[in-house]
Parts: C-alpha cells; sequence; structure tokens
C-alpha cells in the first residue's frame, strides 16, 4: 500500500512575465516528512506531469529552507506562505500552488519582490552611524525593549502580508504593512530614533501609512507573528504627533 | 491633485466621516424619533430644526461639503480595494468590505433621500411627518429606507471603530477589541433609534 501512495499538485504555470498563466498536474510518488519544496525538486528531478507528458520543472525561489529568508513564498491551497514549511502530510489534496500575483510573476511560481526592497529604502529602514570620526558608541537599549523589538526584526520581507492586504493591488501605491513595521523597530532604536521624523515623514507621502485599510489581514497571514496592526495603529499615534508638530510646531528639528 | 497630499486627504477623510458628519447622522436619528410621539411631536422638532438661525450656512459647513468630500474620496477609496474575504475570511476584513459596500449604499440612499426631502422644500414642499408618512406607505421605499437606514449607522460605527485606529487612539489589540464592542453596541441602539422612527411613520 504505502509505496503505491501518491500526492497530487495542480501548479499554477506562467512561462514569461507577460504570458498567460496555465495549470499543469503532477502525481508524484509519495516519500515521508515531504515538503512543497521537495515536491517541486521532484518534479525537476523527473519533469513529467500527470498525463504523462514531458514537461518544462516547475521553476521557483528558494534560500535558507528554514523559514528565515521568505524567498520561497508563494500561494498554497489559497493561503499564501514558505513552500519550506509547507509540509504535504498537513495539506488537503490536490495541493495548489500558485504565484503571489500582488507582484509581478517572473515565471511559474517565481515572482519579482523588489517593490518591498524599494519600499524599505524609501522609508529609510536603516540606522545611520557613519560619520567623519568615530562617533563612540551609541545610548543604550534596555533588555526589555530589545527583546520587544527583536519581534518586529524577525520579518524576513516575504510578501505574504502585501498578498494578504486588499488594499495593495495594481490599483493602489500602498506599499503594504512589512516596511510600515520596520519604522515602528528602526524608530524603537535608541540610535535609530535620532532619525525617527524622517522616517514617519516618509510614511506620510503617497502610498504610505494611510492607505490602511484595517482589514487587518496582514496580522493573520503573517507567518513569524509580527504585531503589524499594533505596529499600524502606533505609527498611526505618532504620525498624528509628527502632523501636528510639522503644523502647529516650531522649526526645530 | 499635488503630491504627497494623500496623508492629509485620508485624515480628512477620516475625521470628517465622525466629527461633523457622524454626529450629524446621530442628531438626524434622535429628532427622527419624535415621530414615535406623534406628527406633532415630529413637526414640532422638524420645525425647530427648519427654524435655526443661519441654516443655509449650518447646512453647508455641517452637512453638504463635509459629506460631498467624505463620499467623493470615500467612492475613490472603496474603488481601489480589491476584496478578497473568500480567501481571509476574518471578522475584520469582513468589516473592511461591508464599510465600503455599506458606503455605496449609503451614497445612493442620501441621494435619494435629499432629493425627496430637502430637495422637494427647496421647491416648495413641505417636510412634516405627512410626507414622510406619504413615502413609506410604499412597501419597496420602507424597506429601502430601512436598508439605507441601517447601512448608514453601521459605517457610521464601523468607521467610528477606524477612526479611532487611524487616529492612533486605540493602537493595543485587546483596546481594539474593546473598541469593537463598543461600537457594535452603537450600531444595535442607533438602529433601534433609526428603525423606531421609520415604522412610526406607518
Amino acid at each position: 500500500m504505502a509505496e503505491n501512495k501518491t500526492v497530487r499538485f495542480i501548479v499554477t504555470r506562467q512561462d514569461t512575465p507577460d504570458s498567460a498563466p496555465y495549470e499543469e498536474e503532477f502525481v508524484l510518488p509519495y516519500r515521508q516528512n515531504m515538503n512543497v519544496i521537495s515536491a517541486l525538486m521532484e518534479i525537476r528531478r523527473n519533469p513529467v506531469n500527470a498525463k504523462g507528458e514531458e514537461t518544462v520543472p516547475v521553476s521557483w525561489d528558494m534560500n535558507c529552507l528554514e523559514e528565515v529568508c521568505g524567498a520561497c513564498s508563494m500561494v498554497i491551497n489559497g493561503k499564501p506562505r514558505q513552500s519550506c514549511t509547507a509540509l504535504v502530510d498537513k495539506l488537503e489534496q490536490p495541493i495548489r500552488l500558485e504565484p503571489m500575483k500582488t507582484f509581478p510573476v517572473i515565471r511559474d511560481l517565481q515572482v519579482d519582490r523588489s517593490r518591498m526592497f524599494d519600499s524599505l529604502k524609501r522609508v529609510k529602514a536603516w540606522i545611520p552611524i557613519d560619520g567623519t570620526y568615530d562617533l563612540g558608541p551609541g545610548p543604550r537599549m534596555p533588555e526589555r525593549k530589545r527583546q520587544w523589538a527583536y519581534e518586529l526584526s524577525k520579518c524576513m520581507t516575504c510578501g505574504v502580508c502585501l498578498e494578504a492586504c486588499p488594499n495593495v493591488n495594481s490599483k493602489s501605491d500602498f506599499i503594504g504593512p512589512a516596511p510600515l513595521s520596520q519604522v515602528r523597530l528602526f524608530n524603537a532604536h535608541p540610535t535609530g530614533e535620532m532619525n525617527k521624523a524622517e522616517r514617519l515623514e516618509a510614511i506620510m507621502g503617497d502610498g504610505g501609512l494611510t492607505n490602511c485599510g484595517n482589514s487587518q489581514n496582514c496580522v493573520q497571514s503573517c507567518p513569524k507573528g509580527i504585531p503589524l496592526t499594533t505596529s499600524i495603529a502606533a505609527l498611526n499615534r505618532d504620525t498624528s504627533i509628527q502632523a501636528f508638530k510639522n503644523f502647529f510646531g516650531s522649526d526645530q528639528v | 491633485m499635488a503630491r504627497n497630499q494623500e496623508f492629509l486627504w485620508r485624515r480628512l477623510h477620516s475625521l470628517l466621516g465622525v466629527i461633523p458628519v457622524g454626529l450629524f447622522l446621530v442628531q438626524h436619528l434622535v429628532i427622527n424619533h419624535f415621530a414615535t410621539q406623534g406628527p406633532e411631536a415630529f413637526n414640532n422638532a422638524a420645525h425647530f430644526m427648519e427654524g435655526l438661525p443661519f441654516r443655509i450656512f449650518l447646512e453647508v459647513f455641517v452637512i453638504y461639503l463635509p459629506l460631498l468630500f467624505h463620499a467623493i474620496y470615500g467612492i475613490y477609496i472603496a474603488f481601489t480595494a480589491k476584496n478578497n474575504t473568500s480567501r481571509y475570511g476574518y471578522f475584520r476584513n469582513w468589516m473592511f468590505m461591508l464599510q465600503r459596500i455599506t458606503g455605496i449604499i449609503t451614497l445612493v440612499f442620501i441621494a435619494w433621500h435629499v432629493w425627496e426631502t430637502r430637495i422637494a422644500a427647496a421647491f416648495g414642499a413641505e417636510v412634516n411627518f405627512n410626507m414622510m408618512a406619504d413615502i413609506l406607505a410604499s412597501p419597496f421605499m420602507f424597506i429601502f429606507y430601512v436598508v439605507g437606514v441601517l447601512s448608514a449607522i453601521f459605517h457610521f460605527a464601523n468607521g467610528l471603530w477606524s477612526f479611532l485606529v487611524s487616529w492612533g487612539i486605540t493602537v493595543s489589540p485587546r483596546s481594539q477589541v474593546i473598541s469593537t464592542y463598543v461600537t457594535i453596541g452603537i450600531f444595535v441602539v442607533l438602529s433601534v433609534i433609526g428603525i423606531r422612527a421609520l415604522v412610526a411613520f406607518i
């Protein structure tokens, strides 16, 4: 019995960024502890579809294989998640694999997440520490705060929250929850805080924070359990204060 | 539209939805509730409102302009969303979609309601108990009014919840849960007031 057990996959494929997507079915021999990536590797090893026709191996992205890089995100049975931690034993069959269509599809399950990295640059998701001379050590961070900030730092720019958000789509410029939460992370850092206003002003621009419609799908979908909606609400408060300062405050930076 | 004005427009949209449009809605529902005390009580209340000094300025700055901005910008917001409740059937995602749907229904309802009452009044009709009783005598219009009033109240109550988030008042998940219960309470109370008034006309 066990040796005849198979796994069915229905993969949404797309040959080029502009061509029409189509579905292809694969039936693979079951192996213990299989995950979606090992199944895709099996297809790559023997690229034959369910009809027995020879086909081109499915293209997908992967890197760390332990859910910390975010590269292998795709829509698995309707939910965006990392394919490395999607265990076949825990999935309903046939297993449907689709690319995260919020992003431009490069090929098959491979998408271009550049917009997320552009957003991180836009919101200045880093801490400037360089000077023309040694600036010495920065202020200390309380341990309790460090532990809290660590949770926010788990973001791997995987794109799942953007895929789940109804306001991130081709009709809107919304940068999405992930880069917003990074603003809260870097603004919480004792040195990063020195550039707090710059980051807040960046997310007060077009396509920024106010595009959030509070559907809260992001916090439900985040594979790292990052409190994205708390970050957004906290930034709403910070930008309210920043807007007040900008308008009524003095010219002091 | 100038660049980087979106923050201002969105926050203005959020603010105007509550102050003054939301407050006007509550006041309007409360005045309508006089209908439950009979035609005379309703007519007195309506005439008092009509007789307020500087009425046209009150109407323009407290109702027409804020409502028009909220409605027009709201249509833009509603149509830039790509609803996905079939894939993500979470409570808040449903509220997100319902907020957009009730916004559009409310807009259609208010447009018709203003045409039938305020614009008719401008052309000489008298807005009183009989006028509403005539309108609501038709079962179709009664249902239309029930749907419209409930949509408006839902849109206000749920909008109040997101107003609190959008301005950074309810930040913690717990405060957001409690404000969900509070706004459900507001929805129920205002719905009872609104429906009681509608029923009083038939």
